[in-house]
């Protein structure tokens, strides 16, 4: 790094190496160096290992939707148990697929992010800020054709970061059959305990709304009266990352998320 | 000279480790060592970062203002951090994301800091990037030892592989679950560094205080 500047002992670089160390001017001179030098080179590797990362992002997220599906099979190419899915691009408001996207290509997250594709929410209890009109959801079918299981993207904010996970629900659209966080920055230890596999599983075989249509799915620390059906215990010293996954769920599973969709594919529709 | 370089190697293993003699860096070894993968990885990543920040640093030492000594040491090692974590995240993803945070706490690791301060300011960038290597090394033993011990008997294997049956595999062995918690690394690094000075003795440090004793009247 100051292999440059040795060898170069006259001009603009050479007056500030010649001037006494202690003295303002140098001062600020090696500040400044510093910090450019530092940055160009956190920046270049930054992104020149971007591609790479992105495979890999992505690589980690098809095995989680595996997972959350219950079919992962670490012996087997990721992307060939992938296949096993039928990606969708899901309009919320009508609850209904539609073709206006490719689904292989469709990027959530952008999509959220531009107005065009996406509103801002005034009730906003998951702290996402805006909510993007589409999704990618991933159809399982069993041999016969017909939907065995639906894994629906949800996120929302915790205590330090916005959660990113997948809910898995059964063909009836009501019974949950995995939840799982892909990305997070909680706390390790407490609220990072969300990938916890004996947490996870306590989500196994519990149902989102009562036979009177209401939403109940609570995760707190008192069972509610709904009953054990709708309750999944909170994470002990991760109050507000429960708190958080407990909203994020209610809100996805709400009006505002894929209740239109849930009820077209309880009714059959889908 | 070769030598010296040498004993600058050797000498933070066991004389004058960076744990068990200088007590640096305990945070990271109570977070890193329930596994032994884990451990690896993070006591390689700290010995480069250690080395190459000692290097760096050594080289500009006479260049460095006094007044913004620390922040440029801290800049240094920042962006060494930050390469590490950000070559994790693209050729080890997994482990990226066990160890999550602790990789960007290597920033504020005691040794990384104690060795550019204590050593790299005097000493030219080869020396600097042995010493480095040396104390990185020392402290990489220590979670490794650690990690042996905890990942054994907490969970049953080294290195992911199945040494010891667990019953809830089917098998004889009950695991001690207070091995998985970061606080059995506080007793194994408190009985390592009594072993270490059970051993080699100067290493104890005299005492702060005298007890004294007061005659009866």
């Amino acid at each position: 790094m100051s292999d440059n500047n040795k060898n170069a002992p006259k001009g603009f670089i050479g007056r500030f190496l010649a001037l006494p160390t202690d003295s303002v001017p140098k001062t600020i001179f090696v500040a400044v160096a510093v910090c450019l030098v530092a940055s160009m080179i956190v920046s270049a590797a930054a992104v020149a290992l971007r591609p790479t990362q992105a495979v890999n992002a992505l690589k980690d997220k098809q095995i989680n939707i595996l997972q959350v599906a219950g079919i992962y099979d670490p012996s087997q190419d990721v992307l060939e148990a992938f296949a096993a899915f039928e990606p969708k691009v899901l309009e919320l408001a009508t609850g209904e697929f539609t073709d206006q996207f490719d689904p292989a290509s469709f990027d959530d997250r952008s999509a959220a992010d531009d107005p065009a594709t996406s509103v801002a929410l005034s009730d906003d209890p998951a702290g996402i800020v805006r909510q993007g009109k589409f999704v990618t959801v991933y159809l399982l079918r069993d041999e016969a054709g017909a939907i065995d299981k639906v894994i629906l993207p949800i996120h929302g904010y915790g205590l330090w970061s916005t959660l990113y996970g997948f809910i898995a629900l059964e063909e009836n659209g009501n019974d949950i059959f995995g939840l799982q966080f892909y990305e997070h920055a909680e706390t390790p230890g407490l609220g990072a305990e969300v990938d916890n596999p004996r947490w996870k599983a306590l989500w196994n075989g519990k149902k989102l709304v009562d036979d009177s249509g209401e939403l109940q799915i609570s995760v707190t620390k008192a069972v509610p009266p709904a009953g054990k059906d709708y309750h999944i215990d909170a994470l002990a010293g991760a109050t507000l990352t429960t708190a958080g996954v407990h909203n994020l769920v209610n809100f996805w599973m709400g009006e505002a998320g894929y209740r239109r969709f849930l009820e077209n594919l309880k009714a059959g529709n889908v | 000279m070769a030598h010296k370089r040498k004993e600058m190697l050797i000498d933070p293993l066991v004389d004058n480790n960076p744990i068990t003699l200088q007590v640096l860096g305990i945070c990271s070894a109570l977070a890193v060592t329930s596994s032994l993968k884990v451990a690896v990885v993070m006591a390689i990543a700290v010995t480069l970062v250690t080395a190459f920040s000692s290097m760096f640093i050594s080289m500009l030492r006479n260049h460095i203002p006094g007044s913004i000594r620390i922040i440029v040491q801290m800049v240094i090692i920042a962006s060494l951090v930050i390469l590490v974590d950000q070559m994790l995240k693209a050729y080890a993803f997994e482990i990226s994301k066990t160890l999550s945070v602790f990789v960007g706490l290597i920033i504020t690791n005691c040794i990384v800091m104690g060795r550019a301060e204590a050593f790299a300011m005097k000493n030219p960038p080869l020396d600097s990037f042995i010493d480095g290597i040396g104390n990185g090394l020392g402290y990489g033993l220590i979670l490794m030892l650690v990690g042996t011990i905890r990942e054994l008997f907490g969970s049953g294997s080294l290195f992911g592989v199945t040494i010891l049956e667990t019953v809830n595999n089917g098998g004889w062995y009950v695991p001690n679950g207070l091995l998985l918690l970061p606080p059995s690394a506080f007793f194994i690094i408190g009985l390592i560094i009594w072993a270490f000075r059970s051993w080699k003795t100067n290493q104890v440090e005299e005492r702060e205080y005298k007890i004294q004793t007061v005659e009866a009247h």
